[in-house]
């Protein structure tokens, strides 16, 4: 039964990460996107997916897809039905599914985070309807395949678990708040594993809806940069396999790192806008520490939500600063966003993946077109690839709508 | 394990803008009139049932950031403020720490549709205004910025039968001292492509729209007398499990706790895409609530409706206990129980898999 709930733990579980997948413009997989967010490869291109000729920015950070998809257990029929978004997110769970070696299983909680799911179905339906209303072909399964419970449930079928889906729509904030949740399950004594991660796919809708606002950059997106234009958007999908310390043992896993603290909160200043001094990205991140029990000069690095745009880089400058006092000055700062872009849901499932990379591997991703900080930065970008010792990461993650979440890794050793 | 009670209850339907108009209209047991929906290309129209305009202007609409915002946003406040009136208006519920998750099929259609056809037309003139509310998240932010005491809020998105789902996230809040009160609401706005679609999977399918809520807390005395009893696990449809054993699960987990049970089903007029809750539930012989029958497909909001239709039939003490049953369309069967808070559930246990 989901109620009455479970009884809270007197001690709450210690949550691991046992398998980690990842696609975005660098790549498919762990390894080539860490040699890109190690080097801070920039991955940018011309939009081809769909007619960009009559916006005002052409480049996106696009996702070159397999043409041979991997064997699951997802029929040709299933796999047909499949689109950009559903593969990137199949692509990201297998992955992580196989590097974690967990079995089938009934019960199996899992936890997306999604602004769009499939919305290029929804665009796709909505053409026809207009173009050629009286053509059928292919429009009930549009409408049933563009939701997103029915990717989640293609994740199922290919990987062969079943369980409560939970999916998680705070706009660019989702990818966040899934790995949250999912934490949250677990150190609660809901749930002992959890699948859970977040993902998007380039659209039309969104690609038109953030050129519409100015928001994206007609140069180069150049996170917390005195001289930043904007964001520049990407795709692509990050899933991470949790379970408590106790089942990873069990199993004799490889345990990839520990999820030690969330926070997650609302900002009620504007549906677009932060606060300006961050207030409520203040109270996340103060959530987060007081949740890992650690404290700013205990975290060796922050994957920042830095979007490139003015308002969100100067609202989160002002609450990195405040938050980290006088550690700022030496608190390594870098947004990924300024190599893959900005992957809306699937951003901060992405980039915890990335925390971990680096608390893995032990460097900083680096913003390499970074030049002039931003007068609101008290803390250093990092610049150029580089070694460090990294025990502690916290990764930030905001939406549209104001929902504001953090997330802090702990190195395994 | 705290216990969990209903602390208000909000509803806009086509029956107008209030528990009192959805529950007369379920009560009186008829489908409630068809409006016509043009749809591009076709001369022939499709039906659905619309929310009537409210009686005088929405007050909150003066809000700043309700001016631009879509129909959804409108529905879904409505209900919020309805939920929460009387909790507002409770002495003992000065500055609580509110919870706000909302639950949705299809989300922000109206606007989505206007932003994506222009631009289809010329996206150098696609307007900036009408993008962001687009976004799930938007009437979720607008209800919170209106509320203002919120500290957490999730936009959930599924089949309606998320909508408990979000009921047992409502608790969880509850539990771990996250919030004093959580309020959960399911809404849905419809436009001429809503309708398209239905049509596409089910020629009968009449679409509606609106918002249900039901606030949640921990403390009685600020309960409308229910409690939440119980919430079955989520039955997923898969393919090892398709909806009608999900729904049989579902309904054999729930079971039945004693005589007289009210149960408040999702059942609408069309055969196929009921077949498999009315399988489930072939033997119940007590009283029935079906609000889609009345209503329309209203997907998320619809969900929500059955919620609040069997919390407002328990604090009006015509039943001990409601069950609500949530086949969902393409995501997985779940159930609940509400019960009178006055009612001692545990000596009332006769079958079933609830543990009281």
């Amino acid at each position: 039964m989901l109620f009455p709930l479970k009884p809270l733990p007197v001690v709450p579980p210690r949550v691991v990460i046992t398998g980690a997948g990842v696609v975005t413009a660098l790549g498919l997989g762990w390894k080539l996107n860490a040699e890109g967010f190690r080097a801070g490869r920039r991955a940018f291109r011309p939009v081809t997916l769909f007619d960009v000729s009559r916006q005002r920015v052409k480049i996106a950070a696009e996702v070159d897809l397999p043409k041979k998809f991997p064997a699951t257990q997802l029929n040709h029929r299933q796999l047909a039905r499949l689109d950009r978004a559903g593969k990137m997110l199949l692509l990201a769970a297998l992955e992580a599914w196989q590097q974690a070696g967990w079995a089938a299983a009934d019960n199996l909680p899992l936890v997306l985070g999604t602004t769009a799911g499939g919305m290029t179905l929804g665009e796709a339906y909505y053409r026809q309807a207009i173009n050629q209303p009286q053509h059928h072909r292919g429009q009930a399964t549009r409408a049933i395949q563009y939701q997103a419970q029915v990717q989640a449930r293609m994740v199922f079928d290919a990987l062969g678990f079943s369980g409560p889906t939970t999916i998680i729509s705070n706009a660019c904030a989702s990818g966040g708040n899934a790995i949250g949740h999912a934490f949250d399950l677990i150190h609660s004594g809901q749930a002992e594993r959890v699948v859970a991660g977040g993902y998007d796919a380039l659209g039309e809708l969104v690609f038109s809806g953030f050129d519409s606002l100015q928001a994206l950059s007609p140069t180069i997106c150049r996170p917390f940069d005195a001289r930043r234009d904007g964001l520049a958007l990407g795709e692509g999908a990050a899933i991470m396999n949790l379970e408590t310390l106790d089942s990873a043992r069990r199993r004799g896993a490889e345990i990839l790192g520990e999820v030690i603290g969330y926070g997650t909160s609302i900002d009620q200043h504007h549906l677009t806008q932060p606060h300006p001094q961050g207030s409520t990205t203040l109270t996340v991140m103060k959530q987060a520490c007081a949740n890992a029990r650690v404290t700013p000069e205990e975290i060796d690095y922050i994957n920042a939500h830095g979007t490139g745009t003015v308002l969100n880089d100067s609202s989160e400058a002002c609450a990195i600063s405040e938050w980290a006092g006088p550690r700022a000055a030496t608190l390594p700062v870098s947004s990924t966003k300024a190599s893959i872009g900005h992957l809306l849901g699937g951003a901060g499932a992405v980039e915890a993946v990335v925390s971990l990379m680096t608390l893995r591997e032990q460097w900083l991703p680096p913003e390499i077109e970074f030049e002039t900080p931003d007068p609101a930065c008290k803390f250093p970008i990092v610049q150029k690839p580089q070694d460090a010792r990294v025990n502690v990461v916290l990764s930030n993650s905001f939406g549209f709508g104001g929902v504001n979440a953090s997330l802090i890794f702990r190195r395994w050793a | 394990m705290s216990k969990i009670f209903v602390t208000g209850l909000g509803a806009v339907s086509p029956a107008g803008w209030n528990v009192t108009a959805l529950i007369a209209a379920l009560e009186k047991g008829e489908p409630l009139p068809t409006q016509p929906v043009a749809r591009p290309g076709w001369e022939k129209t499709l039906q659905a049932r619309l929310v009537p305009p409210p009686a005088t202007r929405l007050e909150f609409l003066a809000h700043p950031r309700l001016r631009r915002s879509s129909p959804i946003t409108h529905y879904a406040a409505a209900a919020a403020l309805e939920a929460l009136a009387g909790l507002r208006a409770h002495p003992a519920a000065k500055n609580l720490r509110l919870g706000v998750i909302a639950c949705l099929q299809s989300g922000c259609v109206q606007y989505s549709c206007r932003f994506y056809d222009e631009t289809l037309k010329n996206p150098a003139t696609a307007s900036p205004l009408i993008f962001p509310e687009t976004v799930h998240a938007a009437p979720t932010s607008h209800v919170v910025a209106l509320l203002e005491n919120v500290a957490l809020a999730y936009t959930l998105v599924g089949d309606p039968s998320i909508f408990l789902q979000g009921i047992t996230l409502g608790a969880q809040w509850l539990e771990e001292n996250r919030v004093d009160a959580c309020l959960v609401f399911g809404a849905e706005e419809t436009n001429w492509i809503i309708a398209d679609a239905c049509w596409h999977l089910d020629r009968r399918a009449i679409v509606t729209a609106g918002a249900g809520a039901v606030c949640l807390c921990r403390d009685p005395k600020l309960s409308i007398g229910v409690e939440l009893a119980a919430i079955t696990d989520t039955h997923p449809y898969s393919a090892r499990q398709n909806q009608a054993q999900a729904a049989q699960a579902m309904r054999d987990q729930l079971g039945k706790i004693s005589a007289g049970e009210l149960l408040c089903d999702g059942t609408g007029s069309s055969p196929r895409a009921d077949a498999a809750e009315h399988a489930a539930w072939s033997d119940w012989r007590d009283a029935r609530i079906s609000p889609k029958r009345i209503l329309g497909e209203g997907m998320m909001a619809a969900a929500a409706w059955q919620c609040a239709a069997a919390c407002a039939a328990l604090a009006g003490k015509k039943f001990a206990v409601a069950n609500v049953s949530l086949v969902g369309s393409n995501q997985q069967a779940i159930g609940a129980r509400f019960a009178r808070a006055d009612f001692d559930l545990s000596a009332a246990a006769l079958t079933g898999n609830i543990q009281p």
